[in-house]
């Protein structure tokens, strides 16, 4: 068999498919590394060199209140009393109108610039840290979504000022435990437009009362839910927006001279209501500013800016509250509030325009530095010239202090124009969608779906004459790639990678098609009856089918967040759909029934293959009752899921949780048992198949893997299990011993583990070869052998699951040219028997899937092992099912697709993957990974984080690695379960075929070759496809409320899952090929025995 | 070529559908606040309880029914025994596959169990009506060459099409848009009717369109 065009072949196809992801994510998902230092009062910011004591000197204002209206955006907070019929939301808060003309030294209306993406979560985050928030802040800490970087609500806290919050609670989730008093109410209902409101209204006033607080939060989310349930035209929206300028009124009646009254927006909102992308109706919020006490040196000048940057907030927030500037921040302080050189501080305290200056670029210099000593992406060239610029103006600076004349005009505008160029810098590297590379991304995606789509239709001719039509694509590849490099190197003098592997992937694709379509051309004209036929593979009439539609609902259904919040339920509906639709479809077919006698068709055209009713009546049955299995352990499946935050109403799996949480004990022995019985009914089924099918009897390395690490995994598993369960305090004399415990028997499973894989690896054999002398003396369990002389060319003897014989048909393909000169063999006594050989290449295969379901079961809560024997359960019944159909296909003579895997089977595997990514307790929002994985066997934590990483990721994708590994079975279990079939024709009294149930794949190893690639193509269509969907859905509504809840993490871990997919399809497919290599030796090896 | 029988078809389909609407507009008439969504479940068991006496009389009248062998009488109250008894079981059937397939097991199981006499009014009644209680008979009217009669294909036609259209009813639910007719079960069996009259409309038109190709085997 070809192996290696295989392999390659798929190699390059999640290559192409890899690239188009990376490719999709570099555009769309934003990284930026947190900085966890924070700001300190001795930080040496002052002009001086000598340090002082920053926080000492008297601030401007000692207390603030901060109002944030939700979406509120610039639009609404303009008055234009000349429009006559206002729309619903233009002119109603009159009052900032009113207070900017009759005090336009104390207050100022700035339109406020937020940065994408325009979310809620992220603009707290901006606004409170002054950096510009990406969608993966990665820090230390992916659980929780309490902001670790240096901000302001922290610094205030250093400073002892009393923060009190109100409102929205999702500050509370990111500040946890900092406000003195914190008064959160639910946001999460989009519906509900008053009950935040309300709730801050009830407490807002009483608070601004008393004296019991220095800075106040209130954040209103009324007009943000109003937007979202019915657009800003809407008369809700007048009435909520009223209301808010009730707001306004009544608290800066209530202000006091040293307090400082912000009102903002932390975002705009389209014309529809919706928030989150970058379109300036979105990113264009309101601020106004307002202190009883005059700030402005007078009504609106030159100097006042025209648009506000969000960031700007943070740093003159911290230097008029007298506290200081987050670490990261990159904001610029707002110059008007500060007094200009000339003006001396007056009846206020505070800093002057250039001193606030000066500090500020102090600081977004070292948070450059620490940041560009951390991370490398930004450009190297930008970050030279901004070193550069710091050096020019520091020393201009430090000139004139020391040398104490005052500073010319010049310098104010080069340090601004300083902090203009390092945030436009970090912008440009965090705060951006990449358009480009999100179109080249979809398009390389989409394109990789059809290839595996043309590549599975195309498998046989392709792998004919695989060896010549490799290599050019992979040259074409690396020409373009290389190409794409140079000029981008002439150009610009340094490549990208992305873009290059985008060439390259690209043409190689395109090349594929031409090959393709060459390859087709022949096809269709050699076999001139069929033209027609292999002519439309992509008709609608042959995509329209039940197995496909259902993939296409799948992968529709990830375009609607309703749809991805109840993903579990949606491809459980849709996998229970597609197991009805097999018995529905055979009976349809007339094949489920054993025919009735009647006249047509005895007359007709059939030339009656082996069938009896009772053959097909028990074939039937057997599916049957596998369809029940399948949709029993689908609905049973469904009492592990956990809950997403947007499932109101829904309680987590009771067996998502650890046994050492339980608190009743009967409870916990109860799951205790169930989780080991669950685990020794796995066990047991594992090895009772190696043993149904003979596979136990030999000595080789993959036998002793089954006979004695399964077992022994398992038991340690359990006595894992048991330790961990144990509360701390039951056992103190024993302490000692259960901790080394913890500590040992993972890491023993581990070990085992790796044992286990590695000896099936080393030597997957399973055959145990035995003289014909020695009788059957060995296979006591087995049925005496029978044999029976037939008129074919070779001999024909048959047993059960006892393949003798097989090498006489392996010589002749082996040593064409030699006479086959077995005449001893003639007589009909075959001269070797050898166990197992039936199910030579399956037997590994499903070894190694065990073993590794056991292994990814220590990873999971103890309560998952009821749900990891389901998987095996439905895998089982998956495989009889698909096994069942094809029998019953093929003995009534309406299936002749050699060993080629049809759509249903695939495609219900697939699904079977993502249905229990759900049913082991995952979800795809970052909150729900289990991070206890990383701590089996490693109860200290880690020093790394490679090896905590690779364990979460091993728990998460469990699903998904285990039918990955296991897809090549869908190829072998026809054949094993052929037997079945041939052995009931036998019983008929038919003339049934041979035994030879896997053998067949070695005979026709190009057929093998192109079903093996076929499936594995058509499996990688499936998993591909659901991929191009997340992928769309995130690219079109990457504006959408729920992106960043949603839909960007369903991509990632939809993409994780897909790399860890191909990542384990190739590990079985290499397994496979592995055995038919150790097949061939261990013919090549007997042969000579034989014949000796 | 079935030109009589096509023609009997739609006037009887005619009818079914026309007792449908009688029993939707006779409970606006006479239930004050009558609403589809509100009292959904008085009005799945109107319009199963109108179909059912509808098609029964209809369908006996007609003489679809097949003929019965023995006229005596305890053979016929076995008979109708038995179509009970498999009524019976069909909407526990339905009930058990509409629960497998991810409905509520025990909070509303009353409206489940009212969805599965919906359904076996709309589809099981019909197999009684045309093939009598033999099970046997209707698992091979379902298979390609299995109809042995205009009414077996309408009968495939219509089953279809109803199971069809409580499948694709389904397909609402997890949406958010707080609509009253996506509150279980509503959806379903709103889907559920909605292709039971597509069924009825479509069977004949169906047939009418193919009726120079479709041979059937004599009984």
């Amino acid at each position: 068999m070809k192996g290696l065009p295989v392999l390659c072949l798929l190699l390059w196809t999640c290559a192409v498919y890899l690239v188009g992801i990376y490719l999709f994510v570099g555009g769309f998902l934003l990284v930026r590394l947190e900085v966890n230092r924070t700001s300190t009062c001795g930080d040496v910011l002052e002009p001086g060199e000598e340090p002082v004591d920053f926080c000492r000197a008297r601030p401007r204002f000692r207390r603030a209140v901060v109002l944030i209206i939700d979406a509120l955006k610039i639009d609404f907070a303009r008055f234009d009393p000349s429009k006559s019929d206002p729309r619903p939301y233009e002119n109603k808060l009159p009052v900032l109108e009113e207070t900017l003309s009759s005090k336009p030294s104390q207050s100022r209306l700035y339109p406020f610039r937020a940065d994408p993406p325009t979310t809620t979560m992220q603009r707290i985050k901006g606004f409170t840290t002054g950096s510009l928030p990406t969608f993966v802040d990665v820090g230390n800490n992916f659980a929780s979504s309490a902001i670790l970087e240096d901000n302001l609500i922290h610094q205030l806290g250093q400073m002892g000022k009393r923060v009190v919050f109100m409102g929205d609670d999702t500050w509370e989730s990111l500040f946890p435990k900092k406000f003195h008093r914190s008064l959160p109410f639910p946001s999460f209902n989009v519906k509900d437009l008053h009950t935040v409101d309300n709730g801050i209204l009830q407490h807002l006033y009483t608070t601004m009362v008393g004296d019991s607080w220095d800075v106040l939060v209130a954040h209103f989310l009324g007009v943000d839910h109003c937007g979202h349930r019915f657009g800003p035209d809407h008369p809700a929206m007048a009435d909520k927006l009223t209301q808010m300028d009730r707001v306004i009124r009544s608290v800066i009646d209530r202000l006091q001279n040293d307090t400082l009254l912000v009102l903002m927006g932390d975002h705009g909102m389209t014309d529809t209501g919706d928030h989150g992308g970058e379109s300036q109706k979105e990113t264009d919020a309101a601020l106004f500013l307002y202190s009883p006490s005059p700030i402005f040196p007078g009504p609106p000048s030159q100097m006042d800016p025209d648009v506000v940057p969000q960031t700007d907030l943070v740093p003159t927030l911290a230097l008029l509250l007298g506290i200081p500037i987050p670490y990261s921040s990159v904001g610029q302080v707002l110059l008007p509030l500060f007094h200009p050189p000339g003006v001396a501080g007056g009846a206020v305290g505070g800093l002057s325009q250039l001193e606030a200056l000066w500090i500020n670029v102090k600081q977004v210099n070292r948070f450059l530095e620490t940041y560009s000593g951390m991370a490398k992406d930004i450009a190297p060239e930008s970050l030279s010239q901004l070193k550069e610029q710091f050096a020019r103006i520091s020393s201009d600076y430090l000139s004139s202090v020391r040398e104490g004349r005052p500073p010319s005009a010049q310098l104010a505008s080069s340090l601004q124009a300083y902090l203009t160029a390092v945030r436009d810098t970090c912008r440009a590297t965090w705060a951006r969608f990449n358009p480009l590379k999100m179109a080249a991304g979809l398009a390389i995606l989409g394109f990789a779906c059809l290839m595996c789509f043309v590549l599975s239709e195309l498998s046989l001719p392709l792998i004919q004459e695989a060896g010549a039509g490799l290599k050019a694509p992979a040259a074409v590849a690396l020409a373009a790639g290389a190409s794409v490099a140079a000029a981008q190197l002439l150009t610009r003098g340094h490549a990208e990678a992305a873009w290059c592997l985008a060439a390259g992937a690209f043409c190689s694709e395109l090349f594929f098609f031409w090959t393709a379509r060459r390859l087709n051309a022949p096809a269709v004209l050699k076999n001139g009856t069929k033209a027609g036929k292999s002519g439309r593979w992509l008709t609608a009439r042959r995509l329209l089918v039940p197995p496909l539609v259902v993939p296409l609902l799948r992968c529709a259904s990830l375009l609607s967040d309703s749809y991805v919040i109840a993903e579990g339920r949606v491809v459980t509906f849709l996998l229970f759909s597609l197991a009805l639709y097999i018995p529905i479809h055979l009976n349809w077919d007339g094949l489920l029934l054993p025919p009735s006698p009647d006249p047509l068709k005895t007359a007709g055209l059939l030339p009656s293959p082996a069938l009896s009713p009772s053959t097909v009546r028990k074939e039937s049955c057997a599916l049957l009752a596998c369809s029940g299995l399948l949709i029993g352990s689908l609905f049973l499946s469904l009492s592990f899921h956990g809950c997403r935050e947007e499932q109101g109403l829904c309680q987590p799996s009771p067996f998502l949780s650890s046994l050492s949480r339980l608190q009743d004990s009967q409870i916990k022995n109860l799951h205790y048992i169930l989780s080991v019985v669950s685990l020794g009914i796995c066990t047991y089924l594992l090895r009772h198949c190696l043993c149904h099918y003979g596979n136990l009897n030999a000595s080789g390395g993959a036998v002793f893997a089954a006979r004695w690490v399964l077992p022994l995994l398992s038991v340690c598993l359990g006595l894992h299990w048991a330790v961990s369960a144990t509360p701390e305090d039951s056992f103190r004399n024993l302490a000692e011993l259960i901790r080394l415990a913890q500590l040992a028997l993972p890491r023993a499973a581990f070990c085992l583990l790796g044992l286990g894989l590695g000896l099936i690896w080393l030597d997957p054999l399973t055959v145990f070869v035995k003289a014909r002398a020695a009788g059957s003396a060995r296979g006591a369990h087995l049925p005496p052998p029978r044999y029976r002389a037939s008129t074919g060319i070779s001999p024909q003897a048959e047993l059960h699951h006892l393949i003798p014989q097989i090498y006489q048909r392996m010589r002749r393909s082996l040593e064409d040219g030699e006479p086959a000169g077995g005449g001893g063999e003639a007589d009909g006594r075959p001269a070797v028997e050898a166990y197992g050989l039936g199910t030579v290449y399956s037997a590994p295969l499903l070894l190694f899937g065990g073993l590794l379901g056991i292994g990814l079961l220590l990873l999971h809560p103890e309560g998952m092992a009821a749900s990891f024997l389901l998987l095996l359960l439905e895998m089982g019944a998956l495989l009889y099912i698909h096994a069942s159909s094809i029998t019953l296909s093929g003995l009534q003579g309406a299936y002749s697709g050699g060993f080629n895997v049809p759509w249903t089977p695939v495609v219900l595997w697939s699904l079977a993957a993502t249905q229990f990514f759900h049913a082991t307790g995952h979800l795809p929002t970052f909150p729900s990974i289990q991070w206890s994985a990383a701590f089996v066997g490693f109860p200290n934590g880690h020093t790394g984080t490679i090896v905590p990483a690779s364990l979460v990721t091993l728990n998460t994708f469990a699903s998904h690695i285990l039918f990955a590994v296991s897809c090549p079975l869908l190829l072998f279990w026809p054949l094993v379960c052929e037997v079945r079939g041939s052995r009931g024709g036998r019983g008929g009294g038919e003339d049934g075929e041979d035994a030879v149930m896997e053998m067949r794949l070695r005979e026709n190893p190009q057929q093998f070759s192109s079903a093996l690639l076929q499936l594995s193509t058509r499996y990688l269509f499936i998993l591909g496809a659901q991929v191009f969907s997340s992928v769309c859905a995130a690219a079109i509504l990457r504006r959408h409320l729920m992106v960043w809840k949603v839909f960007a993490p369903k991509l990632m871990f939809e993409a994780s899952g897909f790399l860890m997919s191909c990542l384990f399809l190739l590990v079985g497919v290499t397994l496979v090929l592995r055995v038919d290599v150790a097949v061939g030796r261990w013919f090549k090896r007997l042969v000579p025995d034989a014949s000796r | 070529m079935w030109d009589h029988e096509i023609r009997a078809m739609a006037s009887t389909h005619a009818i079914i559908a026309s007792s449908v609407f009688m029993a939707t507009v006779l409970l606006a008439v006479f239930v004050p606040g009558f609403s589809v969504y509100g009292m959904h479940l008085l009005w799945i068991y109107a319009v199963s309880g109108a179909v059912t006496a509808v098609s029964v009389s209809v369908f006996w009248l007609l003489g679809i029914s097949p003929p019965t062998k023995k006229h005596t009488l305890g053979y016929k109250l076995s008979r109708l025994f038995r179509s009970c008894l498999y009524f019976l079981l069909s909407c526990l059937f339905f009930h058990t596959v509409v629960v497998l397939y991810g409905a509520p097991l025990i909070e509303s199981a009353l409206e489940t169990f009212s969805l599965s006499v919906l359904l076996t009014s709309l589809t099981t009644l019909r197999c009684l009506c045309v093939l009598g209680p033999h099970v046997q008979a209707w698992i091979r009217v379902f298979s390609r060459h299995g109809a042995m009669s205009v009414w077996d294909t309408a009968l495939q036609i219509t089953v279809a099409c109803t199971l069809i259209g409580a499948w694709l009813g389904a397909f609402p639910i997890p949406l958010d848009w707080d609509r009253p007719w996506q509150v279980w079960p509503v959806s379903c069996s709103v889907g559920a009717m909605i292709g039971y009259l597509t069924g009825l409309v479509a069977a004949p038109a169906w047939i009418h369109y193919h009726r120079k190709h479709l041979t059937y085997k004599c009984k």
